[in-house]
């Protein structure tokens, strides 16, 4: 009971946030972005035991993909991008919202087909070998794509611009990542009590037994990073519409930014619990944000001292401390006789 | 596409071209050679992937340039970035690296990911975001109608690495240190049952590492440019070199990295040199995909 | 209860300090005028952020020691907040809301390169705030019917545009004609260089010149003998390279060491690269574009003449003392001054009403005359070409402002 009350007061801070502080809707809504891409890494990351590097490539494949879907359904992609000069091109609103509500899914859809096609050689790689060759397709995807004149090259490429007022803009962009994060909360919270979540932590905690138990692995593993990708390439759809510009290696393929940025929420957070990456993204956003604004020069070396310091000393995140702690929030008997001893 | 037809004919018209091309490949592949050399110790014997490999390159190249600001020789720099940046590396083995060693495989990843970070910040806020170079002012030599450059400095730069990296392979041989470091990176345990003070063994594998690396940088700064930010470019060719060749294999490490260097510079000869970054990140896909094969014929894993 | 003590008594001596210094400023007669600014400090863009950044704020010195902004019998001193981009648009964009919605700024100006403002200004339309920018050259900003935007300086398919009329101008003199020069282009794959290829490949067409390599730098460039020995194979007429600092450094240098003999190079970012101090030599005549010299004859109350500006920026920032001052800083300067002077034509603080004044623009600035097309670009001012001469940057085209000879060919 005390549970649903719960996820019911988180509900309506959730609705009510971005009209109590409509200046920081954007902030806010980086934040739900920050918590997705956190979410779903944990779940090959956490949960799998995959650690990989190169889940932003889905982020960018998704950007692409939202803004190839948009602008094909109304003008040439080719005609569009080439008129780096001359030529206005302009959508109406229908155009604009059939865009956004075909591209979003089909930008999942195609980032989880990657995913089956990459993961079909990378998960062959185990440790540091997988985390260097997903970092390899992330930065090979950058470098392809900012190669590509059909999709704007290093131009880069601009979305249509919301055809209403800019503050239902920022508030529709809020909406739509705080729907997705909260249906990826939800959809977590049931998939790890599934067979499936027992699957993958099966794979996790010893991969050569799960198999010898007769769990197809790479079957699961696919399944499992497709779901990821799926959810970080809407994820980076919906951030196209927000960013209306972007370019490859610096907006959309930002390897070293997002790209890193999701895996520090999770450690810092807790790896492989329901809450963690949430947790950990709220921690992170708030320390970047006032690093931002407080150490202006020095807000990277901030950074860079906080992976380091939450890597090396706590490597487990918050709630692995909490679960040190306080084991019985999280249903973990304790024998207290054993531990006077 | 006709291009790159267009890039090939000038190829076959001027065989000498492919000369040009791989003495060009070979100059820059020797200095990523050097970086890779010192990533595969530090991977070998203690297992850390030290991902801030290439800021540690840049730290030494503005070791160097700043010491030819002072006014000291510029080959000169190259001892100079050896010392100093061993004991860089010593600092940060002891602050950071010797906590990391026995951790899991992702731990060191990430931990000298966000040191690498902190480095090309600090040196931006240091030396400023310009690119830097030391213009040595030696000729250049030319062959076959001026086709074929070889400027001295390019020149002294790769015998100061060959000669580095012979220094550090006899070292390694011969020496009392050079013994104890392959006995642990063979077996730690071993080692230190056998009386070996393996952390001592480590702080000076990872200063030996940053010593070569900051020298490496040295020569760099002589011959191309330098910038805070463009350690990752070293660090993903280190990353590379390694993977391609292996562990501990030291042979390997050379005949990759020159061959990355003539790949690259072939690569955007054919293709453009807006391909060079890809180039080697799709090289180092390559290689890991044909390792798995061969590995999945033994149904193994690449760990 | 000690720590308690201590905290309340550092925060009553911090406040101590801050009303301090408030009353500090209030002596100074002039209220602050906020502008903001989201600037690149780090990342790839960041030597050119600094030098922009440095020019807004010698402007705003220079113009609160002629005795502030004067609005409506008031006076007032420009504030600029600044916060970091890491040349990322999506930053930038964050940044420009930011500044806006938490920070309160009515007025914009620019960040540094034109992909960063074409990530910021959709939101400062979108706002309706004033964006005077200095550093966003590309023409796919003004295309798009921005009513807010501002650019003081010359669209960047201008910058190498007149290299090209000189080397047709060059093949007629020498009795062929300019169908038969061969171009090479070899530019970063950044918004601002593949607009500067536009315009010249546009330029190239027309007279009917074969571009016979068209390749692009990646943005880690530290290494372009791919493409040098290509020009070698090919023996181009002109050679134009475009890479903000980092291409110019790396070009100059190279085509030093491999004696690549093109008759004509022309590059960009010269001064802010500082070619001439580091690479001596191997600089001698190639051409540099530039939105600005120090050697014309621009002249204003604020700054004084060009070279006046020149010789006081140095002297306030002696890190330039040894080399050229960018044209960078003095666009972002003048940037500073069209605000300066929008204000006070406006006589008010209102954010439309000085996008109007901003618009009505007619001014005559160390940087060259300043009025705004209906896209908001300047339309007043001309590109410069220079050539390195002994050394020296000299003009010589267009021939309006020539004041030397084009060495032709180079060595």
């Amino acid at each position: 009971m005390s549970k649903t009350l719960f996820y019911i007061i988180l509900g309506i801070i959730t609705v009510i946030a971005p009209f109590a502080f409509p200046a920081f809707q954007t902030q806010l809504a980086t934040l739900w972005l920050m918590i997705i891409v956190a979410q779903s890494w944990d779940m090959t990351g956490g949960q799998m035991g995959y650690n990989s590097l190169g889940n932003i490539f889905f982020y960018g494949t998704g950007m692409y993909v939202a803004a190839v879907v948009t602008i094909g359904l109304v003008y040439p992609v080719g005609e569009y991008t080439g008129a780096a000069g001359g030529g206005i091109y302009t959508f109406t609103p229908d155009e604009y919202f059939l865009g956004m509500a075909l591209s979003i899914p089909a930008a999942g859809i195609f980032c989880a087909l990657c995913a089956f096609i990459i993961g079909y050689v990378t998960f062959g790689l185990r440790g540091p070998y997988f985390a260097i060759g997903t970092l390899g397709v992330a930065i090979a995807g950058g470098e392809m794509v900012s190669n590509w004149d059909w999709i704007g090259g290093g131009q880069g490429i601009s979305m249509p611009s919301y055809p209403y007022n800019f503050d239902q803009f920022k508030t529709v962009i809020y909406f739509l990542y705080a729907i997705l994060g909260i249906a990826l909360f939800f959809f977590c919270r049931w998939l790890y009590q599934t067979r499936f979540g027992a699957a993958i932590n099966a794979i996790r905690d010893d991969e050569g037994k799960a198999e010898a138990m007769g769990i197809h692995t790479m079957r699961y593993k696919l399944i499992a990073w497709a779901i990821s990708a799926f959810f970080v390439g809407a994820a980076g759809a919906i951030s196209a519409f927000q960013l209306i510009h972007f370019e490859p290696l610096e907006t959309a393929y930002q390897t070293i930014n997002l790209g890193i940025f999701m895996v520090v929420c999770v450690l810092l957070g807790g790896k492989g619990t329901l809450w963690g990456p949430v947790i950990g993204a709220v921690m992170f956003h708030v320390f970047k944000e006032l690093t931002w604004n407080y150490f202006l020069g020095w807000q990277w070396v901030a950074l860079g001292a906080l992976i380091v310091v939450v890597v090396v000393f706590f490597q487990d995140g918050l709630m692995g401390y909490l679960k040190y702690k306080r084991p019985e929030w999280f249903g973990i008997a304790v024998d207290t006789k054993e531990a006077k001893v | 596409m006709d291009q790159i037809l267009f890039n090939l004919g000038l190829l076959a018209e001027y065989p000498v071209v492919n000369l040009k091309i791989i003495i060009d490949g070979v100059m820059i592949g020797a200095l990523f050679a050097l970086a890779a050399y010192g990533l595969a110790l530090v991977w070998g014997v203690m297992n850390v992937k030290n991902l801030a490999q290439g800021d540690f390159v840049i730290a030494g190249g503005y070791v160097a340039w700043w010491g030819a600001q002072q006014g000291m020789h510029p080959l000169l720099g190259v001892p100079a970035a050896f010392i100093l940046m061993w004991g860089l590396g010593w600092v940060v083995y002891k602050l950071l690296i010797t906590r990391v060693i026995e951790r899991d495989l992702f731990t060191s990843l990430l931990a000298t990911f966000g040191l690498a970070i902190m480095m090309a910040q600090i040196m931006n806020l240091m030396f400023g975001s310009d690119t830097q170079s030391i213009n040595l002012g030696y000729e250049t030599l030319y062959f076959a109608d001026g086709l074929i450059d070889v400027p001295i400095a390019k020149l002294i730069g790769v015998c100061m690495a060959a000669g580095l990296a012979a220094g550090v392979i006899t070292f390694m041989k011969y020496s009392r240190m050079g013994q104890a470091i392959r006995a642990t990176a063979q077996d730690s345990r071993a080692a230190r049952v056998m009386g070996i003070d393996t952390e001592k063994v480590y702080a000076f594998t990872f200063s030996l590492n940053s010593a070569i690396c900051g020298a490496a940088g040295a020569i760099i700064v002589m011959v191309w440019v330098i910038q805070p930010f463009y350690g990752i470019t070293y660090s993903v060719r280190a990353f590379v070199i390694v993977t391609a060749a292996g562990l501990g294999n030291l042979p390997g490490v050379i005949t990759a990295g020159l061959g990355i260097g003539a790949a690259e510079q072939y690569g955007s000869h054919i293709f453009g040199i807006g391909y060079q970054q890809a180039i080697a990140v799709i090289l180092l896909l390559l290689v890991l995909v044909w390792r798995l094969s061969q590995q999945r014929k033994n149904r193994q894993v690449l760990k | 209860m000690e720590l308690r003590k201590l905290a309340l008594s550092v925060t009553a001596t911090a406040a101590l300090a801050l009303s301090a210094s408030a009353a500090q400023a209030a002596s100074h007669a002039c209220e602050e005028l906020h502008l903001g600014a989201a600037i690149s400090l780090t990342g790839k863009y960041a030597t050119n952020g600094i030098h922009a950044q440095n020019g807004y704020d010698y402007a705003i010195k220079k113009i609160d020691e002629a005795g502030g902004v004067k609005v409506d019998g008031k006076c007032y001193n420009f504030k600029v907040t600044y916060y970091d981009d890491e040349s990322k648009g999506d930053r930038g964009a964050t940044l420009a809301e930011r500044l806006i919605n938490q920070d309160g700024v009515q007025y914009m100006l620019g960040p540094y390169s034109s992909g960063l403002t074409k990530a910021i200004a959709p939101v400062t339309e979108k706002y309706g705030i004033p964006m005077v920018e200095a550093e966003g050259a590309s023409r796919s900003l003004f295309n798009k019917g921005y009513k807010y935007l501002f650019a003081v300086l010359s669209t960047s398919e201008q910058y190498l545009a007149s290299a090209i009329t000189l080397a047709a101008e060059q093949a007629t003199k020498n009795g062929g004609s300019p169908s038969d020069v061969k171009v090479a282009i070899a530019v970063e794959n950044d918004p601002f260089s593949l607009d500067i290829r536009a315009g010249v490949l546009e330029d190239a067409k027309k007279l009917g010149m074969k571009v016979v390599i068209d390749e692009k730098l990646p943005r880690d460039l530290s290494d372009m003998t791919a493409i040098l020995t290509k020009v070698k194979l090919v023996k181009p007429d002109v050679l134009i390279v475009s890479g903000h600092s980092k291409g110019a450094a790396t070009a100059v240098r190279q085509i030093g060491e491999q004696k690549i003999s093109v008759p004509m190079v022309a590059i960009t970012h010269c001064e802010a690269a500082d070619v001439t101090g580091n690479f001596g030599d191997f600089a001698e005549s190639i051409l540099c574009s530039t939105q600005w010299a120090e050697t014309l004859t621009y002249e204003d109350p604020i700054f004084g003449t060009a070279a006046n500006y020149e010789t006081e920026f140095k002297a306030t920032y002696p890190e330039y003392a040894e080399k050229k001052v960018p044209y960078q800083t003095a666009q972002a300067s003048a940037a500073v001054y069209v605000f300066k002077d929008a204000f006070e034509r406006a006589g008010t603080l209102d954010k439309d009403a000085v996008r109007d004044a901003i618009a009505a623009t007619d001014l005559k600035t160390f940087y060259g005359d300043i009025r705004f097309s209906e896209a908001g670009n300047n339309v007043a001012k001309p590109m410069v070409l220079r050539q390195i001469q002994g050394g020296e940057y000299n003009v010589v085209a267009p021939s309006a402002f020539a004041s030397h000879e084009l060495v032709w060919p180079r060595n």
